[in-house]
């Protein structure tokens, strides 16, 4: 409860913060139409109140503060400009309409959805061969955790270009740039997780005269899981990210990146922020499922947190 | 034909060495585990290049390493202008300026139960977002030079660095803290003395997530926006060229940059940080 309140008394500070910020930061393009509408504004021109700072701006033109959180196509849109093109966008519009903001986030999810889930299963896969053959170990790790430290991200606009050039297109480049993010964090948390069983352990199923088939299931596997959820948590991030990458070259069609690129050309500032906003939201859902998934699963499986 | 029959061959006999190299009894020394990545890591190239110029690949799906290494060292200027711009004006400008403000963000939270209760949370919720995508705002307002892709990792850095450094600054138990009070030691003196060298393990876990991301945020900013230098903006263009082997070479700049700060930032820890139990081993 204590902690409620705290997370609270910060985002209404943050909230607040945008709001202060919203002023000098728009208050030129406030006082600019103030002055074509005919209203007295301090600097009289518009050269004039270039050269000025913005906050002597906003002291000189207290009344225009107001005007800096309604702005048409603000500098820094407020926050409930923001929150008003969401609900527009999501809740008013219909589904299948261009500018439906669900319509685009479906796009970019099932991209995510379908990256994840190859890159994870191949993760998985090429973990439990590391784990289980020394050559692999020797050989594929230490690639695995250098190319953690590599921005591979770069590689996103040539493997769109490269599949379209062969014939592949839509949904899958996508996928494959959201894969490949996702996919080396899995293996690595995967492998931690599957050496995880100390030797105690595994002498225990050695004197059972346990077979590798059954000590990889009954007791590898299992407690690998918190290793596995919190590497997949990483991963889903990284695969949205990967997705909303992979949608930029592709010259913007559809999908929230495609929103992000859109808005960025035609000086949309509040489709931008409203695009990003539903990423973010986007992405807590993702890994807030993944907890609710980790905490059933684990809990089933008698382990205490 | 015969290449891809050779390609067949390299990649068993690399295999082949490696295992007799991994399950023999020299397979812990040091030599050998550097040993074998190294010759994995030169099996695929081989058969990389072997398969690409037997099976006549062409130049826009998948330029061979030798055509990629001749190109790299071709536009080495160019390169290295990219490699400025990029690198050292966006992506190390900002990493300083980001972490720098998130240390001492944390140092400021950290004094305040209340608002560390409340931060530590939304930090580690912003810390998920796809951070990424603030870039086209930021080079809206910083304009297309480096400034706004420092903006971009400034804001991609700072929360993962604060949120560790804020758990790291936690790390020190009752005891140690009561210890300090009894030499009558000032807040400060018992922050330099503990808890800040008791935090480092963190703060570089913190500092090292944060290189990768450093150049992840100033290569994709670039896509929003740039001048006409840079990695970003030469990968998308030379994309646009069906020039793949140039944005290999530029993606080879990136693997290298990225390996060389992440591997400057594990050698900065291990000076700092030798009395940990991990750095013992």
């Amino acid at each position: 409860m204590k902690s409620l309140t705290a997370i609270l008394t910060v985002v209404a500070a943050i909230i607040g913060l945008w709001y202060a910020a919203c002023v000098p930061m728009n208050i030129k393009g406030v006082l600019d139409a103030a002055e074509r509408a005919g209203a007295e504004v301090t600097p009289a021109t518009a050269r004039e109140r270039r050269d000025m700072g913005e906050f002597g701006l906003v002291a000189g033109n207290s009344f225009a503060i107001a005007d800096t959180w309604v702005q048409d196509r603000p500098r820094l849109p407020a926050p409930h400009q923001v929150a008003v093109e969401l609900w527009n966008t999501t809740v008013e519009k219909k589904i299948t309409s261009k500018r439906s903001l669900i319509y685009h986030g479906q796009v970019t999810l099932s991209a995510t959805l379908l990256g994840f889930a190859i890159g994870t299963g191949l993760g998985i896969l090429l973990a439990v061969g590391i784990v289980h053959s020394k050559v692999m170990d020797m050989s594929v790790m230490p690639w695995a955790i250098v190319s953690q430290t590599i921005p591979i991200i770069a590689l996103a606009p040539m493997i769109i270009v490269v599949l379209y050039s062969i014939g592949v297109q839509g949904l899958l480049p996508k996928a494959i740039i959201s894969a490949y993010l996702s996919f080396f964090p899995v293996v690595v948390g995967m492998v931690k997780g599957l050496r995880s069983p100390d030797h105690m352990q595994l002498d225990l199923l050695k004197t059972y005269n346990a077979s590798t088939a059954q000590g990889f299931w009954k007791l590898r596997l299992p407690s690998s899981m918190p290793y596995l959820f919190a590497s997949l948590k990483i991963g889903i991030a990284a695969s949205l990210v990967g997705a909303i990458v992979g949608e930029l070259p592709t010259g913007a069609v559809a999908g929230l990146g495609a929103r992000l690129l859109a808005g960025s050309y035609y000086g949309q500032t509040v489709q931008i922020w409203s695009a990003l906003f539903a990423a973010a939201l986007l992405a807590a859902a993702l890994v807030a499922l993944l907890g609710v998934i980790e905490r059933v699963l684990l809990g089933r499986m008698g382990v205490r947190s | 034909m015969m290449l891809v029959l050779l390609a067949v061959i390299v990649w068993c006999a690399g295999w082949w060495v490696n295992s007799r190299l991994a399950n023999s009894p020299q397979s812990q020394t040091r030599l050998v585990q550097l040993l074998v990545p190294g010759i994995f890591g030169l099996t695929i190239l081989l058969v990389w290049e072997l398969l690409v110029r037997g099976l006549d690949v062409s130049l826009v799906i998948l330029p061979a390493p030798s055509v990629i290494a001749v190109r790299f060292a071709e536009s080495l200027p160019i390169l290295w202008a990219d490699f400025m711009q990029t690198i050292v004006k966006g992506a190390l400008s900002g990493y300083v300026i980001g972490c720098g403000a998130a240390l001492l963000t944390a140092v400021a939270v950290d004094r305040s139960d209340f608002l560390r209760r409340g931060l530590l949370p939304v930090g580690n919720f912003v810390a998920a977002l796809p951070i990424v995508g603030t870039a086209p705002i930021l080079v809206m307002w910083f304009g297309f030079d480096w400034q706004s892709k420092a903006a971009v990792v400034v804001v991609m850095v700072f929360f993962p660095v604060l949120v560790n450094t804020v758990a790291g600054l936690r790390e020190t138990d009752q005891m140690q803290r009561d210890l300090m009070q009894t030499y009558a030691a000032s807040y400060w003196q018992s922050f330099f003395k503990l808890r800040l060298p008791a935090a480092l393990p963190f703060i570089f876990n913190g500092l090292k997530i944060a290189t990768t991301l450093a150049l992840v945020g100033a290569i994709v900013a670039e896509f929003f926006g740039s001048p006409t230098v840079g990695m970003g903006f030469r990968i998308s263009t030379s994309v646009g060229q069906l020039a793949l082997d140039m944005v290999w070479a530029e993606i080879l700049v990136a693997a290298l940059a990225g390996s060389a700060f992440y591997g400057g930032m594990v050698l900065i820890e291990k000076t700092l940080t030798f009395w940990h139990p991990s750095q013992r081993g």
